[in-house]
């Protein structure tokens, strides 16, 4: 009699449990499937796609010119990637620097009203007295982010490699395919990151306007002045003028490095162009004897992941963290309209 | 328990600080099941903060709320699944209908597919919103959006509604509409009501039983009738008195009488603070020394006046 009621109490606690763990589910998933809704269906996701794709189709047509005149003039070799990579005389953007400027934007436009939107609006307090976990907002809201920036970055690099591959004629190799598509994720983990910092920044601040301009001056002081601030900070811990040695001015340079990797804008960077550059092999300072009879040749794939897999692993962990202190923040807040 | 109704929502010492200051100030709160409980007091008495902590939407300093016998604190899910929850400047997506917005209420309450849309028409047929219920939210008035906050806190079909200030900002007509439908959840479907407002007479109108919450603290609970004599229990009573010939002589013969505690004069009428009624040995005197009274009443010491004291803050 004990034991059967004992089984009978266990029992119960585990379907208790596992309703309960339903029940979060069914918040994540329905927040996730409204706010994809609402992303996709919202004007600024229409606004976004257009410029970017007109953008992207500028680059393509600029590269796609420029290879033509230059192939058969001189020897080139994965020209599928060059797509991507290749500026023109009249539009100094490719198709990867058009992302890497703009794909935050995307990010950023995509998160900044997350939390606070929903404050402002009243429905914060309504939606959180359903019975749902206060984390499955934060979270369904951030994987529909991440989804939707998939979407774009995916159809967008098919749109232009598919493009690409009419006006040029030249089908690309399985390893072209694979590290463009190694390229389009570590985009969309890019992207995610400013997704992530802007939804921060939503939960943070009390106005959209503010947390909308946070993020936008984080995105351009790690675009143009991470850079110069490594640099400045890199001079002055080691000075180099005209007559230093050779260990001084490689400190300095390294010492650079280090410190404008701490931006993921400079990881980003460094991985894309191992990824589709395959001549690139290595990321550090190479001394002109280092470089004495090596033989000219591509990296291949997978070395070249090899290369960047710090930087991948360094971006999710800036992901990670951001969303984890929005996530922190987010738990403890008071919940008023 | 006894063989009555069962209490639904219980508090225990339930405390909020926020540093110094204490919002709420250990309540011990009480509401049965099926009752329209309403909870008085002026803005920042700690109204809403009680009924987040009820909700687990924020966590109490100190003791704890029980709601249906779960903690709100540590059970949140299981409290937030029988509490619907109406908050002040209820808020909706504006480019959504309001049918729309329901359903995405319904979803996240775990219910889909035609058991939702069935219990979204419900609802909206409860407030008489049925009609109105396919155009975008953005183009409702203020007490549609109210009444659209009310089916939405049907459509999980709780046991408990909590409404923060439901009539604010509303005109009369939308009021008694609101409250109209306040009343029908009550007594025709069996709810438990709590309702949280600083406007007196809604409140007396709907509620069976109010509990009077100033600065943190729960003054006087009770049913509205019982209130009063709680609370005027040992205050004095105020006489109108308009005699002629007035003057001097009047206040003489007022002098007499040692009940009186003050005379005031208010215009050509005066005000006499006293112990207890003492209408009919004062009219009996002022005949006896010849004055005719033009008027003599007791001032009708209501809540209002209570409650308008207390909102003052002249009762400590």
């Amino acid at each position: 009699m004990d034991d059967r009621s004992n089984t009978r109490g266990a029992l119960q606690k585990i379907t208790r449990s596992f309703e309960t763990l339903q029940q979060a589910n069914t918040g994540l998933s329905a927040v996730f499937r409204k706010e994809l809704v609402d992303l996709l269906r919202g004007k600024r996701f229409l606004i976004l796609a257009i410029i970017i794709a007109f953008t992207c189709l500028a680059a393509l047509y600029t590269a796609s010119a420029t290879i033509r005149s230059t192939v058969g003039s001189e020897e080139l070799d994965f020209v599928f990637l060059r797509l991507f990579t290749t500026s023109g005389a009249s539009l100094p953007f490719s198709f990867i620097s058009f992302i890497a400027f703009f794909g935050p934007l995307v990010g950023i436009i995509l998160g900044f009203d997350a939390i606070n939107g929903e404050r402002d609006r009243g429905t914060l307090s309504r939606v959180l007295s359903q019975p749902i976990y206060r984390d499955a907002l934060i979270n369904g809201k951030f994987l529909a982010g991440v989804v939707v920036i998939a979407l774009i970055i995916f159809s967008l690099g098919f749109l232009v490699g598919g493009l690409g591959l009419i006006v040029t004629g030249i089908p690309p190799t399985v390893e072209e395919l694979m590290r463009l598509l190694a390229y389009l994720t570590l985009t969309v983990i890019y992207i995610s990151f400013w997704l992530a910092l802007s939804m921060l920044f939503s939960v943070a601040f009390r106005q959209t306007s503010t947390s909308a301009l946070a993020g936008i001056a984080v995105w351009l002081f790690l675009a143009i002045f991470a850079a110069l601030l490594a640099s400045m900070a890199a001079e002055a811990i080691y000075p180099v003028t005209d007559n230093s040695d050779v260990e001084s001015i490689i400190e300095q340079a390294s010492l650079e490095q280090a410190l404008s990797r701490f931006s993921p804008t400079t990881l980003y960077d460094e991985a894309v162009t191992t990824l589709l550059n395959p001549s690139v092999r290595t990321l550090g300072l190479v001394m002109v004897e280092q470089f004495i009879g090596a033989i000219k040749g591509s990296v291949s794939f997978g070395q070249s992941l090899l290369l960047i897999w710090p930087h991948v692993v360094g971006l999710i962990a800036v992901v990670l963290i951001c969303f984890a202190i929005a996530y922190i923040i987010f738990m403890r807040q008071e919940i008023r309209a | 328990m006894t063989g009555e109704k069962t209490m639904l929502v219980e508090t225990e010492n339930l405390t909020k600080r926020y540093g110094d200051l204490t919002a709420v100030d250990s309540l011990n709160l009480k509401v049965k099941e099926g009752a329209i409980f309403g909870l008085l007091g002026p803005n920042g008495a700690g109204k809403t903060t009680t009924i987040l902590m009820l909700l687990g939407l924020t966590e109490p300093s100190s003791g704890r709320a029980l709601v249906s016998g779960y903690d709100a604190t540590r059970n949140p899910l299981q409290v937030k699944a029988i509490t619907g929850y109406l908050p002040d400047n209820v808020g909706f997506y504006q480019d959504m209908t309001g049918r729309e917005n329901l359903r995405y209420t319904a979803s996240l309450n775990g219910f889909k597919g035609s058991l939702a849309e069935e219990k979204i028409e419900q609802a909206l047929v409860k407030v008489g919103l049925r009609e109105k219920a396919d155009k975008k939210v953005g183009e409702y008035s203020r007490g549609m959006k109210q009444r659209l906050g009310i089916a939405d806190v049907l459509v999980k079909e709780p046991q408990l509604i909590i409404m923060d200030e439901p009539t604010l900002a509303i005109d009369p007509k939308g009021v008694q509409e609101i409250l109209g439908i306040i009343k029908d959840l009550a007594k025709k479907d069996g709810k438990t009501i709590l309702i949280s407002s600083h406007l007196l007479h809604q409140i007396q109108e709907v509620c069976d039983e109010v509990g009077i919450f100033v600065k943190g603290k729960l003054i006087a609970v009770g049913p509205i009738a019982a209130l009063g004599e709680q609370l005027i229990k040992d205050k004095s009573l105020e006489i109108e008195l308009s005699a002629y010939p007035n003057g001097e002589m009047l206040l003489n013969v007022i002098r007499k009488f040692d009940e009186i505690s003050s005379v005031d004069h208010e215009g050509d009428m005066l005000i006499l603070e006293c112990r207890e009624d003492i209408r009919d040995r004062l009219s009996k005197s002022l005949l006896e020394n010849n004055f005719s009274i033009r008027h003599l009443s007791l001032r009708g010491i209501s809540l209002d006046s209570i409650y308008r004291q207390y909102f003052q803050g002249e009762v400590q």
